[in-house]
């Protein structure tokens, strides 16, 4: 477990946050550009001094202004990866990645293997070859097996896939779902993408002009009124967390989600996986009878938390569909007047199954 | 062309001394371009100003400054002498230290730019790998600052085998001891029928420097491969 307490001014800006992130699982860290994340990480890592506050994983104090205690840098033993990937480019691949596991101290325990951490990464034809040889989306690869070597307690990663085109983020993203789902460390993903939050983390640290202005699970996170202010009215929508069911003769993946069960496209999905679905508020149909002949795959029976106003002359519907599971809708203010809209009616949720969109999670999700 | 003792000699003699300049300019140089690219402390902009002096300087200058301190009698010289029995004027230890003092800006200004072009965040990947200050410095900025340092030698070795007013001035004009090329030249000018010596010598020097610039841009080439600038930058 990270924890972190800090306080820093720079110029008229000040950063101001407190905030942790659990032992496994993925903490991002959200937030539009200039919020403050990258300051953050450069803080927690200690290549930039705070003012004051605390910074601990564990039971290792790294950082404490009332104890006068700052450990060194590079005795933090934690794992950082930039945007920019910081390959050494006078040393080749292999060198890259024994850098910090040569570094380490005699006595470190080394439980992430030279060879695991290749195969995992899919490293094994790059090892021999020089760093500018390597795409960009490689060369993160490369410099997040050269951070797991050096055996870290903590990964920080430091929006890793912003320098990489749409296409190469694929090369990527799969090998940083694998690393969470393999290793038992808290990793801290600073993001400005929401779409790539969704696939990676399991709670959100939401920044806005150096604060943390909200912190929780994403599912939670998923229907924060700040979190919507940032990711625009287009990305606005519930995430939830469910169960593959089976799969379908026809392929398709059916979920229970909450008293609900999901109809998606899943490629991979297997029995008993958790995801997660985002399901986006623009794609759900809220009707107070259920409807027959449509095309659309999910009919869900759901019950009005709220009705509040959401951007122009559109309202937003919260819908419990059990056990806490709630999507949101965003309708006209006309729609929801005609359908008399109120908490606690009875309504359905109609969700296009090639609307929904899931992101497998192997590990026991929080 | 076969070459008379006396030309050897000012050839092997320059190249010597050339080469020791070298030597004895670079620790201090990559020091001293260090502090003026990564250190911010009070009189920093006298202290770059008097780096530069020997570009400024007529070489008689800092050959006789050399000669107040490095003299026999000089504070420096003196105590070099007596305690350890080194004599730096009238020799050719002291030729070349009066050469690396003349090139020791060019050296500096070369490593300076390189360093100025090292990426910081290099060095912090490495530091939250575990490396120390040296470690860093010695595993991550040393190597990718060599095509300066590189540069920076060749140009001062270059430089070198041609300085005159200082080598002259400091440790004066001894045949097989300072005597070296540019010397050697300007003493066949001061003799009678030193035309012909003076003409071989000239063409001595004239290769010489060119053969150094083709080394210069062979090393740097490769350097450049090493480290993918083809790509990288």
């Amino acid at each position: 477990m990270l924890r972190v307490e800090l306080r820093k001014r720079r110029g008229d800006f000040t950063l101001e946050t407190a905030f942790s992130a659990p032992t496994p699982g993925v903490t991002a860290i959200f937030g539009r550009s200039g919020c403050g994340k990258s300051t953050l990480i450069s803080l927690i890592a200690g290549l930039l001094t705070p003012d004051s506050g605390r910074v601990a994983v564990g039971d290792d104090v790294w950082y404490d202004s009332e104890r006068h205690l700052s450990v060194d840098t590079r005795h933090r033993r934690m794992g950082v990866v930039f945007q920019d990937a910081r390959l050494f480019p006078h040393l080749s691949v292999r060198a890259n990645l024994e850098y910090g596991l040569r570094r380490l101290p005699i006595t470190a325990e080394r439980p992430m293997k030279f060879d695991d951490v290749v195969s995992l990464l899919g490293l094994a034809t790059l090892i021999a070859r020089r760093t500018h040889e390597l795409s960009g989306g490689e060369r993160q690869r490369v410099a997040l097996g050269r951070a797991l070597l050096a055996q870290p307690r903590l990964l920080l990663l430091d929006e890793p896939l912003a320098s990489l085109d749409l296409a190469r983020r694929e090369d990527v993203l799969p090998y940083l779902e694998k690393l969470r789902d393999h290793f038992t460390l808290p990793i801290v993903y600073v993001s400005h993408q929401f779409d790539e939050v969704l696939r990676l983390a399991t709670r959100v640290v939401l920044l806005d002009a150096g604060r943390v202005v909200a912190e929780g699970d994403i599912a939670t996170m998923s229907r924060d009124s700040h979190l919507r202010t940032i990711v625009g009215p287009d990305s606005v929508g519930a995430v939830v967390a469910g169960v593959v069911e089976h799969v379908d003769m026809a392929g398709l993946a059916i979920v229970r989600v909450g008293d609900a069960t999901l109809i998606l496209e899943l490629d991979g999905a297997t029995a008993g996986q958790r995801i997660q679905i985002q399901v986006l508020a623009r794609d759900v149909i809220v009707a107070t009878e259920a409807p027959r002949w449509l095309s659309v795959r999910n009919v869900v029976p759901a019950r009005v938390v709220s009705v509040r106003p959401d951007v122009g002359r559109s309202v937003l519907v919260e819908l419990d569909i059990g056990r806490t599971a709630t999507l949101l809708a965003r309708i006209t203010q006309r729609a929801s007047a005609e359908l008399a809209l109120t908490s606690d009616k009875p309504v359905w949720a109609l969700i296009k199954a090639v609307s929904l969109r899931g992101h497998v999670f192997n590990a026991p999700a929080r | 062309m076969m070459l008379s003792p006396a030309e050897s000699d000012a050839l092997w003699l320059s190249l010597s001394v050339a080469a020791r300049s070298v030597l004895f300019n670079l620790p201090f140089a990559i020091l001293v371009a260090w502090l003026l690219t990564r250190t911010r402390f009070a009189g920093r902009t006298l202290f770059d100003a008097f780096v530069h002096l020997p570009l400024v300087l007529p070489p008689v200058v800092v050959g006789y400054l050399l000669l107040v301190l490095f003299g026999v009698r000089g504070p420096v010289g003196s105590w070099l002498y007596q305690n350890f029995g080194i004599q730096l004027a009238f020799t050719s230890t002291g030729a070349a230290l009066a050469t690396a003092v003349m090139s020791f800006p060019l050296v500096v200004r070369a490593i300076r730019l390189s360093l100025e072009n090292v990426d910081h965040g290099l060095e912090d990947a490495a530091r939250t790998l575990g490396a120390g200050p040296f470690d860093r410095f010695a595993s991550i900025t040393l190597p990718l600052i060599a095509p300066g340092i590189l540069a920076g030698a060749v140009t001062a070795f270059a430089a070198g085998l041609g300085e005159f007013g200082a080598v002259i001035t400091f440790a004066s004009n001894i045949p097989g001891e300072t005597r070296t090329l540019p010397l050697a030249l300007y003493t066949a000018l001061q003799t009678p029928d030193g035309d012909m010596l003076a003409a071989r010598l000239a063409i001595i020097s004239l290769s010489l420097g060119l053969a150094g610039l083709l080394v210069s841009e062979v090393l740097s080439r490769a350097i450049g491969r090493r480290l993918g600038r083809d790509r990288v930058r």
